[in-house]
């Protein structure tokens, strides 16, 4: 609970963030309580209100509802991306659209042509967007650039892309917000490394409505032939990554060949132009009806409410609805949707809207978090595998902590494993396990986070499948989670409301660092007197020596003190083990090399107790010390064995209560064949792998994370 | 969804992924009619209240009516306002009286900028610029990180895609937030007209003609126009081939003008 008024505390408290010169607030729903003049000055300006309430009775300034009918304005603006190869002509595409729609404004002929003869050369359509100096004199588009455009049927948004491939990363920020996209193709040159590139980039970036432009067709002689096998031999290249272009279109950008009008040398193609292609693409479908994502930006406090602020993804959120926050599943009911200026609070909200809403109870939350419908559950994890691309001149390396942020979570992170890297110009990939992605290429990868995270599979919600990583605090690249391998879970939520994870300042790794070695967990199991206690002390004093921080966890010596309510029923023992386990992970985060020294007789309980140093990144090895119960009796070195055979102890592990043997230890030691000393060594052994840094450990080969 | 329903909610977004980012945001106000969506739209993303400074670069040349629009609305809106003043430069004798427009601009604007951001340490502007207005401007990124002599470093800029932003900045640096990117000439006026957002006057038409973008009073013309509603500023919109910035002589004074301030601070 005490972690409760922290959290409070990182709330922003707008009322005192904003000046204190006047205590009263502007008005939410009401006019009436603005202190400032109720009429604006003749020298401003407002619209007259249009509700039915008498000019004067509303002071101008205030919001006013829309004079305008619902569907008179313009619905969502297409956003088309121009992509392909340097110099196939995409800036002089958009700046020949521009003009043959006569969307250029006055005097942009005359600054282009002006800037042509400064840099000595003929009439340059591409000098439209191609506005920096740099990218006059070179020719080339340095940055990505969006201007907008308007046919009869409707507005897009053009985003032009550059083709180099060392502006690989504008590419993608020009590329990653369209709806649609058109790959130029030379078609004296031919498909080019960026014309693939390009095109496996907008498969991976999930575009699916492309047109393809084949341009410069008046270089070759506007040649059908020179066309049709163009179209074969990049159709054969897209269908792998299913991608259907809806139109491939020959043109001649330069001089105006099938940009708004049929091309008369072109009599032998049939289909649209550049304009009446575009006008065929579908606006994108509706988020509405997916699932609630609602993702929480920040929680502000005003007055005395709580808002969540944050945007709906996908989906509807309705007053009253039971919402589940994301990743530790605390339960909620919405009051009420907060909105300024409304005459009438909404009821519901819908996808793509940014709003702040009030809880019926006051939960823990946090920025970061997802809320959903109960019965609609995302997947939690803290390992997934991903399709990424890698923008940073730093390449991507496995084993290093990155700065992973999907939606508003953010979370440490380490690739795992490399299974693939693609070359997204050939597609081809390499077979052999790598240890990098370098700048500009793809991968699929294993992403292990240091605490859980809440996603989607992005073929299902894009908004929360997908995720960057952050290389020196700049996005490095980007990722997209196909988790068709992932059930959705829906584990129990946490016990407790008001709880939160404070995160310290010192990283593992620092402490790594200042320690020599990581903390780590080995969790002795076997039959009382098997030789734990015995091996343990062997292996404490022994790490210690060499410097290690090394402490035990004896049951014994856990049941005199934190486990001194606990009997031996089987509840109490799994409840025994529990405690046991997450007193170790605290002290392995803490940097120590914990043994603990426990019976620990059910599979299912070390299980969780793997999972509790799992899901905190510490190396966790179950150690089967191994002696036939005929041997555990026959030393009994507390003479419990007797006692549990006169029947004065109940329930004993071995007489009276089973033992499940670990299936896949990561070490067994039979001490009835072996030495103490031959067992210790073999211990140590383990102890030092797992508590080095620089060794991936694996708890078994299904478990390529186990290092973090 | 409407078209304007998403560019208000993108740039409330972009408010509050910034207002958690920066320790110490600020947001420039130049009251002008982009700036006045700006106060609007932050007021609609923190509840009805800005809660951060709102900076007045003043040059000493404002329209008169644009400084009283500025005391009004700071009571209505109950802005936290800073107005700073490049004193040193106008003690040196820099003006449009005897100096080329870039250089005053530079001076009066951007070093004006500079000095306010080094005596409040802040770390984040949020600017009202729009793609539309500029070829420069229309390869921004809505956080836009500038280093601490203020310079775009525009031939390599960080990559920025689904809503994933540039957020940290190592000392002396500061990052442009730009909320109304996305936004067009036209957009602006519609939601000025849907939301009833109080502008200046100097905006519509007396005696035939119109401000069509404000600035300082010498460097700035008047359109010449009719429109004296928004519906007919739309429709003059609509048909004009005129460029929006065609009436402020700093953009035009040499090729390039433009990426030059801008490369130096200029928003």
């Amino acid at each position: 609970m005490d972690s409760a008024p922290a959290s409070v505390a990182d709330e922003r408290d707008i009322a005192t963030a904003a000046p204190t010169s006047t205590s009263t607030p502007p008005a939410v729903s009401s006019a009436s309580s603005v202190s400032s003049p109720r009429q604006p000055p003749a020298w401003s300006y407002s619209n007259p209100p249009t509700s039915g309430v008498a000019p004067g009775e509303i002071p101008a300034f205030m919001h006013a509802p829309s004079p305008e009918a619902p569907g008179q304005e313009e619905e969502q603006r297409l956003k088309i991306v121009i992509v392909g190869h340097v110099d196939h002509g995409k800036s002089t595409l958009i700046g020949r659209l521009f003009f043959d729609t006569n969307s250029l404004p006055e005097g942009k002929v005359e600054s282009i042509q002006k800037a042509c003869d400064a840099e000595g050369m003929e009439f340059e359509y591409a000098f439209l967007l191609d506005a920096l100096l740099e990218e006059q004199a070179q020719n080339i588009t340095i940055d990505t650039t969006q201007i907008q455009f308007r046919t009869e049927r409707r507005n897009y948004v053009i985003i032009d892309a550059p083709g180099h491939k060392e502006f690989l990363k504008n590419m993608i920020t020009g590329a990653a917000s369209a709806d649609a996209a058109i790959l130029l193709i030379d078609a004296n040159e031919g498909v080019q490394e960026q014309s693939r590139r390009h095109g496996y980039l907008l498969s991976l970036l999930g575009i699916k409505q492309v047109l393809v432009a084949v341009n410069k067709m008046d270089l070759v002689n506007f040649s059908q032939e020179v066309f049709n096998n163009l179209v074969s031999e990049y159709t054969a290249f897209l269908k792998p990554l299913g991608v259907e272009p809806i139109h491939f279109i020959p043109i001649s950008a330069k001089h105006g060949h099938n940009i708004i009008r049929p091309s008369a040398s072109q009599a032998w193609y049939q289909g649209p132009s550049i304009l009446g292609a575009l006008d065929s693409i579908n606006q994108p479908p509706s988020r509405e009806g997916l699932p609630l994502r609602f993702i929480l930006q920040d929680v502000y406090r005003f007055d005395e409410r709580r808002l969540l602020a944050g945007r709906i993804e996908t989906g509807k959120l309705r007053v009253g609805d039971e919402i589940v926050l994301w990743p530790n599943r605390k339960r909620s009911r919405v009051k009420s949707i907060e909105a300024w200026g409304a005459d009438v609070p909404p009821t519901e909200a819908t996808a793509g809207q940014s709003v702040a809403i009030q809880m019926t109870e006051q939960i823990f939350a946090e920025r970061g978090q997802i809320a959903t419908h109960g019965g609609e559950p995302m997947v939690e994890s803290r390992e997934f595998e991903a399709n990424i691309f890698w923008l940073h001149d730093e390449p991507l390396r496995q084993g290093q902590p990155y700065e992973l942020r999907l939606s508003t979570q953010q979370v440490e992170a380490r690739i795992t494993r490399i299974s693939r890297v693609i070359d997204s110009a050939s597609l081809e990939s390499t077979a052999a396990e790598r240890t990098q992605v370098a700048k500009n290429e793809a991968a699929t990868v294993t992403v292990r986070t240091r605490r859980p995270l809440a996603f989607d599979n992005a073929d299902v919600i894009t908004e929360t499948g997908r995720f960057v990583l952050l290389q020196n605090n700049r996005i490095g690249g980007g990722g997209i989670i196909h988790g068709e391998t992932y059930a959705a879970v829906n584990a129990p939520e946490t016990a407790s409301d008001n709880i939160s994870w404070t995160e310290g300042e010192v990283t593992a790794e620092a402490r790594w660092e200042h320690f020599g070695h990581r903390g780590a967990v080995l969790w002795l199991t076997g039959l009382s007197g098997s030789g734990k206690s015995t091996l343990s002390v062997a292996l404490e004093s022994a790490l210690f020596r060499k410097g290690i921080s090394a402490f035990i966890l004896d049951g014994d010596n856990l049941r005199h003190g934190l486990c001194n309510n606990l009997g031996f029923s089987r509840e109490d023992r799994t409840e025994n083990i529990r405690r046991a386990a997450e007193a170790a992970r605290l002290l392995a985060e803490a940097g120590t090399v914990v043994i603990v020294a426990l019976i620990s007789p059910y599979r299912a309980e070390r299980a969780k107790a793997a999972g509790i140093a799992d899901n905190a990144g510490i190396p966790f090895a179950e150690v089967f010390i191994n002696a036939p119960l005929a041997a555990c009796e026959e030393r009994d070195p507390k003479s419990l064995y007797k006692r549990a055979r006169s029947g004065e102890i109940k329930g004993f592990t071995g007489i009276d209560s089973p033992y499940e043997a670990p299936e896949k230890p990561v070490l067994e030691l039979r001490t009835d064949l072996h030495t103490k000393e031959e067992c210790l060594g073999q211990l140590l052994e383990l102890a030092l792998k797992l508590s080095n840094p620089a060794t991936r450990f694996r708890q078994e080969d299904s478990d390529p994370g186990a290092n973090i | 969804m409407t078209h304007l329903d998403r560019l208000e909610s993108q740039a409330i977004y972009i408010f509050r992924e910034a207002f958690h980012a920066f320790k110490k945001p600020a947001m420039p106000w130049s009251m002008g009619k982009d700036s006045n969506v700006l106060i609007w739209l932050a007021s609609k993303a923190f509840g009805g209240r800005v809660p951060f400074p709102v900076l007045h670069v003043d040059t000493t040349y404002e329209f008169p009516e644009m400084l009283e629009f500025r005391d009004w609305a700071t009571k209505r809106y109950n802005l936290n306002l800073v107005v700073k003043i490049n004193e040193e430069a106008r003690g040196r004798g820099v003006g449009y009286e005897t100096h080329d427009p870039v250089t005053v601009t530079h001076e009066l604007k951007t070093a004006a900028l500079q000095q306010a951001m080094a005596e409040h340490g802040w770390d984040a502007l949020i600017t009202g610029i729009r793609r539309d207005e500029d070829s420069t401007r229309a390869k921004e990124r809505y956080f836009s990180p500038r280093n601490a002599e203020f310079e775009w470093d525009y031939k390599d800029q960080p990559p920025e895609f689904w809503n994933q932003f540039t957020t940290t900045i190592k000392p002396g640096e500061h990052v442009r937030v730009q909320p109304l990117l996305d936004w067009t000439e036209v957009d602006i006026w519609m939601y000025i007209k849907r939301e009833g957002i109080p502008i200046p006057r100097l905006y519509f038409s007396r005696n035939g003609f119109r401000y069509r973008s404000m600035g300082c009073w010498p460097i700035t013309k008047a359109v010449e126009s009719d429109a004296v509603t928004i519906d007919e500023i739309i429709h003059e919109l609509r048909h004009t081939k005129t460029s929006e910035r065609a009436g402020r002589a700093q953009d035009h004074h040499e090729r390039n003008a433009m990426q030059k301030l801008r490369a130096k601070g200029f928003m």
